[in-house]
């Protein structure tokens, strides 16, 4: 099957091109972040025609492209939460999924690091909310072991909460997988395409999108930021998304050696607070704030937050501030005020509304794929029985294994895996070429780096811009 | 693991000005097998993209354009005997003196008796500099907009804003000018200066606003504008598609740092003595991996000079333990060399380089070591930020061996 994915130009005639002349959809997906690309590829194992739509020009490119890329247990969710359940559940799921597909993760554990008595005090009471949470694992450590695990922490650390299972994995592989698996089981990928208007008739829902009208029986609103306003468009008052900014510092490879866990605080009312953690490309993370704010689209870093974050960080881990910075960047949370998902479905309508996936939307991602499917099914969509989905294996960005310049049977084969273009992050020409002419491929600069770490090393261009920029416009028809 | 292992006399890493210099000096005079390693391509190093004159000579105005002055250095180094190979990349360490490479032919680990480290510098991007707001397309160093206007012909786009005042921000507006772009102003936090930074070209009239601190950028689908705040407190907002961040070097000192050579807290590149020798045994710097950015002329030379100490090196010679560091007092921002070598070898032309953050006029120097004077040096012109200036080096007899850290500073 021809995988179709449209970019530009009119939907009706999109879809008249993909395989004959039926012009409704069973069922569109709206929004191609880590949900809603699970959700498409959930969907994409039974017989139906399936539409993945998103507004902007590639998948994962809101909310879960600019996150702390961690893994979850879930032991700090609400315990008996829909958000508790779901993160439990995808957290088994996508690590197992991780390693049939080949997306770095790497267990590298959490310690929650309390700075005063009052944090000290509050450990205890976390390890028991593990506990209700079906998380058995947590462990406190005294100062000593604290110290002994991670040298490099600043003075004044009293101890800890231990969470071994808590890991980091690649952000961007994640959605790119599924919706890979996704678009080549058949599910229709239209991008560019942002829904204005919902019509809603008897049985079918017409979307006004920017590209023109489609039609769908079934809808699933995975819009992140903007469910709240599809979910009013079809007549609903449940959520209000709060975009919560939270801004970022990457820095350089050479600080890696300076932590061996994700170092989270330990929680307050504010919130999670700021973690120092490892990232599966052998960077460390520092981050991210916490911002109310009214403007959805303001993912920009400000002086304020980047000051905030330093002086957090020289107190986490002094010698980090040492280091040289390697990017900066902000995301948004989509928050509800409310303390768990708002997952709801309206049989009535053929919809679903899937709000309020907050900061745990990637670990949790594949439970709620699962888990809307049922809901799918219980407002009268016969889906059919499941199959299986061809298995897919995706491009190794993780430090922690062996990736293309270090394997030497690969370059005998194709030699394009030997001639290294982004030497930052010693990313191949063979590899710029496989993510140029993918399933999904990448149509920019950011979703080539978000698919091959081109151009996301410490010289930021300095060195391979202008090279990267000529291997896209190549590849462009 | 299937890796092709070799040996060779001198390995060097890095085929700019000064890998080139070094390589043609050490094959031209004896060293045995000398191989140069380049990561790129094309050899020749950062001059491959700047197309503008002075490269060899003295001063602007004089000697050959980028490209034409990396063909001779990689011409006087083939000549020489050195063997050049690029497109090959060094990714780490296997021993003291062995580096695993990879390149389109395969893995490689080739053991050396001297390695010499010689893998530049290059400049802040926008991130390291922590220049908040959005992250639109538009934003640049100086090397990736040659590279994209002189090497590849991209389009840039219309109205630019450079970030810096030194001769490389006047490089890159010259690049965006070719290009086509105006280039609107150039930005820099220092303030004004009664002495140009580089000689006053009025042809151009590009606005030089000074005392200016950049606090945004701004633009989704493309840069919209940078976002300015003056030491007066008010704040304007430049209109542009484009900006180019320029100087604030840094030396690419990752392989330095993995193989073992300290770093100098200053200059961010491996700590080194006059003999350019690191403190990792049987490895050596040169150029601007050093100390950033001095001019290819001066990288070239301190790759020359580097011959001399590896052939002793490889003679049987001592790699030296114990040398005191020279420090820096602010507003002195680095000295280089600065490890003293105790085997009275003195740096290149018999003088150290130096860099302050700020202005000096005609500042009073004084070399101590453990509360001792060893040398006091009026200089005779001011020292300005972003350029070097030099200190006498004849004092070196009076370091003592066993002493602490010898500390410039300014009266």
């Amino acid at each position: 099957m021809t995988p179709t994915i449209t970019a530009t130009g009119a939907l009706a005639h999109s879809l008249r091109d993909g395989d004959g002349d039926a012009t409704t959809y069973d069922v569109t997906v709206i929004g191609a972040g880590v949900v809603g690309t699970a959700v498409a590829r959930e969907l994409a194992r039974y017989r139906l025609r399936t539409a993945l739509i998103d507004g902007s020009d590639d998948i994962g490119n809101g909310t879960s492209k600019a996150n702390t890329a961690i893994l979850h247990t879930g032991f700090d969710a609400v315990p008996g939460s829909l958000e508790a359940r779901l993160v439990r559940d995808g957290q088994r799921r996508l690590a197992a999924y991780a390693v049939a597909t080949g997306i770095p993760v790497e267990r590298v554990g959490a310690l929650l690091v309390a700075w005063d008595e009052e944090q000290l005090a509050a450990l205890p009471a976390l390890a028991a909310k593990a506990e209700r949470n079906d998380y058995h694992a947590a462990r406190i450590i005294d100062a000593d072991e604290l110290r002994a695990r991670e040298p490099h922490l600043g003075p004044g650390a009293l101890g800890a909460l231990e969470i071994p299972d808590e890991s980091i994995i690649c952000p961007w592989t994640t959605p790119l997988a599924y919706a890979t698996q996704a678009v080549r089981a058949g599910v229709h990928l239209h991008l560019n395409c942002r829904v204005r208007q919902i019509d809603s008739g008897q049985d079918v829902h017409t979307l006004i999108t920017t590209r023109g009208p489609l039609s769908t029986r079934y809808l699933i609103n995975v819009a992140g930021l903007y469910a709240d306003e599809l979910d009013r468009q079809l007549g609903h008052d449940a959520f209000t998304v709060t975009p919560r900014r939270g801004q970022l510092i990457v820095f350089d490879k050479l600080a890696r050696d300076l932590v061996d866990h994700i170092l989270l605080p330990v929680p307050t009312e504010a919130g999670k607070g700021v973690l120092v953690a490892p990232t599966v490309f052998g960077n460390v993370l520092l981050g991210p704030t916490a911002e109310e704010l009214d403007d959805k689209t303001a993912t920009g870093s400000s002086a304020d937050g980047l000051a905030l974050l330093r002086e957090k960080g020289r107190r986490i881990l002094p010698g980090l501030l040492e280091e040289e910075v390697t990017a900066v960047y902000a995301g948004m949370r989509a928050a509800t005020g409310h303390e768990d998902y708002r997952i709801r479905a309206y049989p009535d309508q053929r919809y679903v509304a899937v709000g309020g996936i907050r900061s745990t939307g990637l670990t949790a991602s594949m439970a709620i794929a699962a888990y809307v499917t049922e809901l799918l099914a219980g407002t009268g969509l016969d889906l059919g029985a499941p199959a299986e989905l061809p298995p897919l294996t995706m491009p190794q960005l993780g430090e922690a294994f062996p990736r293309p310049y270090l394997r030497a049977e690969l370059i005998a084969a194709d030699p394009a895996y030997g001639t290294l273009v982004c030497h930052c992050e010693r990313v191949s020409a063979g590899e710029i070429r496989d993510a140029l002419t993918s399933t999904i491929p990448a149509r920019s600069k950011d979703g080539l780096r978000r698919r091959t770490r081109a151009g996301g090393g410490r010289c930021q261009g300095f060195y391979c811009g202008a090279a990267v920029r000529a291997l896209i416009e190549e590849a462009r028809p | 693991m299937t890796r092709r292992e070799r040996t060779v006399d001198v390995l060097v890493v890095g085929a700019g000005p000064a890998g080139l210099g070094a390589g043609a000096e050490l094959a031209a005079s004896g060293a045995g097998h000398v191989e140069i390693l380049e990561r790129e391509q094309a050899a020749g190093g950062i001059p491959r993209h700047c197309f503008h004159g002075g490269f060899g000579a003295g001063r602007i105005g004089g000697g050959a354009i980028g490209p034409v002055y990396a063909q001779q250095c990689v011409a006087a180094a083939v000549r020489a005997g050195a063997t050049l190979r690029t497109s090959v990349t060094v990714t780490g360490w296997a021993g003291p003196r062995t580096l695993d490479i990879t390149g389109p032919t395969g893995l490689e680990r080739i053991t050396a008796r001297a390695v010499v480290l010689a893998t530049g510098a290059r400049e802040r991007p926008r991130s390291a500099r922590l220049v908040p707001g959005t992250r639109p397309p538009g934003v640049y160093t100086t090397g990736e907009l040659q590279q994209a206007v002189h090497l590849f012909r991209q389009r840039i786009g219309t109205r630019a804003v450079v970030i810096g005042h030194e001769p490389v921000s006047h490089a890159a507006a010259d690049t965006l000018r070719v290009a086509g772009l105006d280039v609107v102003a150039l930005v820099t936090d220092q303030p004004p200066s009664p002495l140009p930074a580089v000689p006053v070209r009025p042809r151009h009239r590009t606005p030089l606003l000074t005392d200016a601190t950049i606090t945004g950028l701004t633009g989704r689908e493309r840069l919209t504008g940078v976002a300015l705040r003056h030491r007066d407190g008010r704040t304007t907002t430049l209109r542009c598609d484009t900006v180019v961040f320029t100087g604030d070097w840094i030396p690419d000192h990752e392989l330095a740092r993995r193989g073992g050579a300290t770093l100098d807290p200053g200059t961010r590149g491996p700590a080194y003595d006059a003999s350019y020798r690191t403190r990792a045994t049987g490895v050596f710097a040169v150029g601007n991996l050093l100390h950033a950015v001095e001019s290819a002329g001066t990288a070239a030379a301190e790759g020359r000079a580097v011959a001399a100490p590896v052939l002793r090196h490889l003679a049987a010679d001592p790699w030296p333990t114990g040398r005191p560091a020279l420090a820096v007092d602010a507003p002195l921002e680095w000295i280089a060399p600065n490890l003293v070598a105790l085997d009275g070898s003195r740096p290149l032309n018999g003088r150290f380089t130096l860099r302050t953050g700020r202005r000096l006029l005609r500042p009073f120097l004084v070399v101590g070591q453990d509360g001792r004077v060893l040398h006091r040096e009026r200089l005779l012109l001011p020292a300005v930020p972003n350029r070097s200036f030099r200190l006498r080096g004849d004092w070196l007899d009076r370091v003592d061996p066993h002493g602490g850290t010898v500390r410039i500073t300014v009266h």
